[in-house]
C-alpha cells in the first residue's frame, strides 16, 4: 500500500492547512484524484503577508553573498530530489521528456539567479559626478514584500523563475501556485525548508486566482504584485486595485522556457533606487578634495 | 547683538531688475510648432500671487486641443525617433543653451508667476532646468551603454503632467530625459504656473526642433485627464499629489500606458546629539523653508534626540527669527509667496488642525504685506506619530518636531508614514550615517546636508511617493523598452 502525500499550505516555514478548512480536487487525465489541495482564503492569504512583512527585515539584512550561497544551496536539494518533481510533472500530465526538461531548467536557473545576488547591484547601482561639494551614489534596494500570481500552464518552473528574482534582492513574497498543476510548488516548499531560507521568506499558496487576485492587489502592506497569467480582466483589476498604495504592479505572462526570461531587468522590477548626498570638505585653492 | 538686530532691521529693499523681461498679454497653446488659439476660445488668467495682480491670459485648452496635440505627437514621432541619435543630441543642447542665455529672465518670470524668492529661481530652479537639458542631450547618443545587453527604444508619445512648485524645472526633468530617448511630447503646465513653459515653448519654437516633437497645452484638470486617456498616449510621466497619482495610476490600468509617478512626501529630517549643530540648524531651515515648503521632499517632520531637544528649539526659534518674508522679487527675501489662494487657505486649515489636535504653535512675530499670499514659517512642538499634521502633507511652511532616544525608535518613527520620497540624517558619525541611511525607506536620503538637486542625482519615491526616477541614468529607463 502506497503512502499518499497530503498537501499543504507554505506559510511562515510552517506547513499549515488552509484556515478554511477548504479543498479542490486535483485529477489527472484519468478522472483519478491525485490530491486533496488546499483551497486557500483570503485570511490566509493575509498571514502570509504577515510572515513575508516578518521576514524582510532579516532577509535583506543578510549580506549579498549569503543570499547567494542560499539560492545556490536550493539547487543542491532540488538536483537531489529531481526524480521526485518529475514524477509529479509527470503525474500532472507531462511527458517524460518535457518533465525532465522543466527540472533542469528550474535547477539551472535557482545557479543562474544565486550569481546574481552580489552583481546586479554594482550594474544598476551608479556614483553619481554631481556638480556640487558632495559624494553622491545610488543603489539598489528591495521593495518589500511581493505577491505572485504564478504560471498556470507550468508546475515548476514558472513558480521558480517568479519567485528566484524576487528573493535575489532581498524581497519576501507571496506566491499563488498553478492551480491545475500545484503539486510541485509544495514539494519545492519542502526543499526551500531544507535550504537554510529564513521561514517567511517564501510563501506559497495554493487555490484560485478568481477568488484572490483581489485581495493579493488590495492590500495595503504588500509592496509589488507580479502576475504571471493571461487574463486581462484579472489584469486590469489587479492593475486597479494596485492604485490604492500605488502597489508596483507587473506582468510577467512569459514562457519560463526560453532563456531570455532569465535575466537582471526582473530583479530590477522589484528594486528601488535609493539616492545618498553627503557633503565633501573642501580643502585648499584648488579645490582639492577628500 | 543689538547691532546685529539692528542691521538686519535695516535692510534695504533689493528688489531683481524686472525691465528686461518679454511677456505677452496672451498665451495661446503650443502645437505642432505654431501657437494656436484654444478650440473653447476661453482664457484664464495667471496671476503674481505676491500681489494679487493678473500677469497675462492664458488659453484654457480642453479635450479637444489635447486630441489635436497628442495626433501632432505622433505623427511627429515617426521621424523623431528616427533622427540620427547625434542630431537629437544638438537639438537639446540648443534648448540648454538657449535657457541659459536667457536665464535672467526667465528666473524673473518664474518668481512673479510662482512667488518663490528671486535668490532661488536665480540660483537654483533655472540652472538646473538648463543644466537637465544639457545633462541628458549628451545622452542621446550613449543609450545603448545605458542598459547592459539591451537595444533601448522610445516608447512613442508621452504625456506629461507637472505641478506648479518648480514649474521650470519640472519641465526640463520630463522633456530631457524624454527627448534624448527620441520620444515626442504633449505636456501640460500646473494651471497656476504655466509662464515659464510657455516662455520655454518660444525656445523650443526658435531652437528649430521639428514640429509636433513638444507640444505645451495649459489648461485644467480635465486637460491633464483628457491626456491621460488618450488611446494614443503610450507613456505617462506624472509630478503632483499622491491622490491626483492613485487616479491615474487607476485610470490607466489594463492600458499597457506606461507611468511614472513623483508624488507627495513627508519627509523625516533627524538631528542626532553628535550632529554639527550649527549646519544641522541650517539644514533644517532650508530643508521646510525652502520654496515656501512646496516641495515634495520638504524636511517636514523634524525628530530631535531627546537629550539636545531644548537647545536646538531654541536656536531654531532664534534662526526664524531674522528670516526675511515678503516680495519675492526682492534678493534679501528668505520665504517668498504662498503659490495660490487655493494653498494658503489649505496651510491654514493645517494649521487650525494642529492647534484642535493640542500641539503647541511658535510663530514669529514677522509682519507680512497686505497684498499676497502669505504665511509666517510655522513649528509644532509637542506633536505625535498620530497628529494629522504629522501624517499628512502640509505643502507650506509649516515644520512638526518630535523628539526620540534611540535610533531604532527614530527609524521606525521616522518609516511609519505611507510615503517615502526622502530623508535627511544629521550626525558626525559615518557608520551610524549608513546604519540609518540603509533603513529609512525613502528614494532620497541626505545626509548632513538637505534638499540638493543634480541632473545625474536619480530623485524618485518608494511606496505612495510613487516610482520610476528622475535623473541620472536611471532616469531613461522609464523613456525606453527593449
Amino acid at each position: 500500500m502506497e503512502i499518499l502525500k497530503t498537501y499543504k499550505l507554505f506559510i511562515g516555514g510552517a506547513f499549515p492547512r488552509t484556515e478554511s478548512g477548504r479543498y479542490y480536487k486535483l485529477e489527472n487525465k484519468q478522472k483519478q484524484v491525485i490530491a486533496n489541495m488546499c483551497l486557500s482564503s483570503r485570511k490566509d492569504f493575509r498571514n502570509a503577508v504577515v510572515a513575508a512583512r516578518k521576514a524582510v527585515e532579516g532577509w535583506s539584512g543578510r549580506a549579498a553573498f549569503n543570499r547567494g550561497q542560499i539560492l545556490y544551496r536550493i539547487a543542491e536539494i532540488l538536483e537531489g530530489r529531481k526524480a521526485q518533481f518529475v514524477a509529479e510533472l509527470l503525474l500532472q500530465g507531462s511527458t517524460k521528456s518535457s518533465a525532465e526538461k522543466e527540472v533542469r531548467l528550474a535547477i539551472d536557473r535557482c545557479v543562474y539567479y544565486s550569481g546574481w545576488c552580489d552583481k546586479y547591484q554594482q550594474l544598476f547601482g551608479s556614483v553619481n559626478p554631481v556638480a556640487t561639494s558632495h559624494f553622491n551614489f545610488s543603489v539598489p534596494e528591495p521593495t518589500g514584500v511581493v505577491c505572485v500570481i504564478a504560471d498556470e500552464n507550468t508546475s515548476l518552473l514558472g513558480l521558480i523563475s517568479a519567485i528566484l528574482p524576487i528573493i535575489v534582492g532581498g524581497n519576501t513574497c507571496v506566491v499563488l501556485a498553478s492551480e491545475s498543476k500545484p503539486l510541485c510548488s509544495i514539494t519545492f516548499a519542502e526543499v526551500l525548508a531544507t535550504s537554510d531560507l529564513a521561514a517567511g521568506v517564501v510563501n506559497i499558496l495554493t487555490g484560485t486566482s478568481k477568488e484572490l487576485h483581489t485581495h493579493f492587489a488590495s492590500h495595503m502592506d504588500v509592496n509589488a504584485i507580479i502576475y504571471c497569467r493571461e487574463n486581462a480582466a484579472e489584469i486590469k483589476a489587479i492593475a486597479e486595485l494596485s492604485s490604492m498604495n500605488v502597489k508596483r504592479s507587473f506582468v510577467w505572462n512569459k514562457d519560463w522556457f526560453k532563456a531570455e526570461n532569465e535575466n537582471p531587468y526582473l530583479i530590477m522590477d522589484v528594486q528601488e533606487i535609493k539616492t545618498t548626498w553627503h557633503p565633501i570638505e573642501n580643502i585648499g585653492v584648488s579645490g582639492a578634495k577628500y | 547683538m543689538s547691532k546685529i538686530k539692528k542691521t538686519f532691521a535695516s535692510y534695504d529693499a533689493a528688489p531683481e531688475n524686472t525691465s528686461h523681461i518679454d511677456l505677452k498679454a496672451q498665451y495661446d497653446l503650443f502645437i505642432n510648432g505654431k501657437f494656436v488659439k484654444p478650440q473653447s476660445k476661453q482664457y484664464y488668467d495667471t496671476i503674481n500671487p505676491a500681489t494679487e495682480k493678473k500677469i497675462a491670459s492664458i488659453a484654457k485648452g480642453n479635450e479637444k486641443d489635447i486630441d489635436v496635440a497628442v495626433k501632432s505627437a505622433n505623427k511627429a514621432f515617426e521621424s523623431w525617433s528616427k533622427t540620427e541619435p547625434k542630431e537629437r543630441a544638438k537639438y537639446i543642447y540648443r534648448i540648454a543653451r538657449m535657457i541659459q542665455e536667457r536665464a535672467r529672465e526667465f528666473a524673473v518670470i518664474e518668481t512673479m508667476n510662482g512667488g518663490k524668492p528671486i535668490r532661488e529661481s536665480r540660483d537654483i530652479d533655472i540652472p538646473l532646468a538648463a543644466n537637465h537639458f544639457f545633462y541628458y542631450a549628451g545622452w542621446a547618443d550613449k543609450l545603448d551603454y545605458a542598459f547592459p545587453n539591451r537595444k533601448p527604444k522610445p516608447v512613442g508619445v508621452v504625456g506629461q503632467i507637472i505641478p506648479w512648485n518648480f514649474p521650470l524645472l519640472m519641465a526640463a526633468w520630463k522633456l530631457a530625459p524624454a527627448l534624448a530617448t527620441g520620444n515626442t511630447v504633449v505636456l501640460k503646465p500646473a494651471e497656476s504656473t504655466p509662464l515659464t513653459a510657455l516662455k520655454l515653448a518660444e525656445i523650443i519654437q526658435e531652437s528649430g526642433l521639428p514640429d509636433g516633437v513638444v507640444q505645451i497645452v495649459t489648461g485644467f484638470g480635465d486637460a491633464g485627464a483628457a491626456l491621460v486617456n488618450h488611446p494614443l498616449v503610450n507613456k505617462i510621466a506624472f509630478t503632483g499629489s499622491t491622490e491626483v497619482g492613485k487616479y491615474i495610476q487607476k485610470a490607466v490600468a489594463g492600458s499597457n500606458k506606461k507611468v511614472t509617478l513623483e508624488l507627495g512626501g513627508k519627509a523625516a529630517n533627524i538631528i542626532f546629539d553628535d550632529a554639527p549643530i550649527d549646519q544641522a540648524l541650517e539644514g533644517i531651515v532650508n530643508g521646510i523653508f525652502f520654496n515656501q515648503g512646496h516641495v515634495c521632499c520638504a524636511g517636514s517632520r523634524l525628530f530631535v534626540q531627546e537629550n539636545i531637544a531644548d537647545k536646538v528649539i531654541q536656536k531654531l526659534k532664534d534662526r526664524m527669527k531674522t528670516l526675511i518674508i515678503g516680495d519675492p522679487m526682492d534678493k534679501n527675501t528668505d520665504i517668498g509667496a504662498i503659490n495660490s489662494k487655493e494653498q494658503l487657505l489649505k496651510i491654514n486649515n493645517y494649521i487650525k488642525i494642529g492647534l484642535a489636535e493640542g500641539a503647541e504653535m511658535y510663530q514669529t512675530n514677522c509682519a507680512l504685506p497686505s497684498q499676497g499670499y502669505f504665511c509666517k514659517p510655522t513649528l509644532f512642538l509637542h506633536t505625535a506619530q498620530s497628529h494629522r499634521i504629522v501624517q499628512e502633507e502640509i505643502f507650506g511652511p509649516v515644520l512638526t518636531i518630535q523628539t526620540f532616544r534611540t535610533i531604532e525608535e527614530v527609524i521606525e518613527k521616522a518609516n511609519n508614514i505611507p510615503y517615502g520620497l526622502s530623508a535627511g540624517v544629521w550626525t558626525d558619525k559615518g557608520s551610524k550615517i549608513f546604519n540609518l541611511t540603509t533603513k529609512l525607506r525613502a528614494g532620497v536620503v541626505w545626509a548632513n546636508t538637505y534638499n540638493k538637486f543634480d541632473p545625474t542625482s536619480p530623485f524618485g519615491g518608494y511606496q505612495e511617493s510613487g516610482f520610476g526616477r528622475e535623473g541620472g541614468v536611471h532616469g531613461l529607463l522609464p523613456y525606453v523598452h527593449f
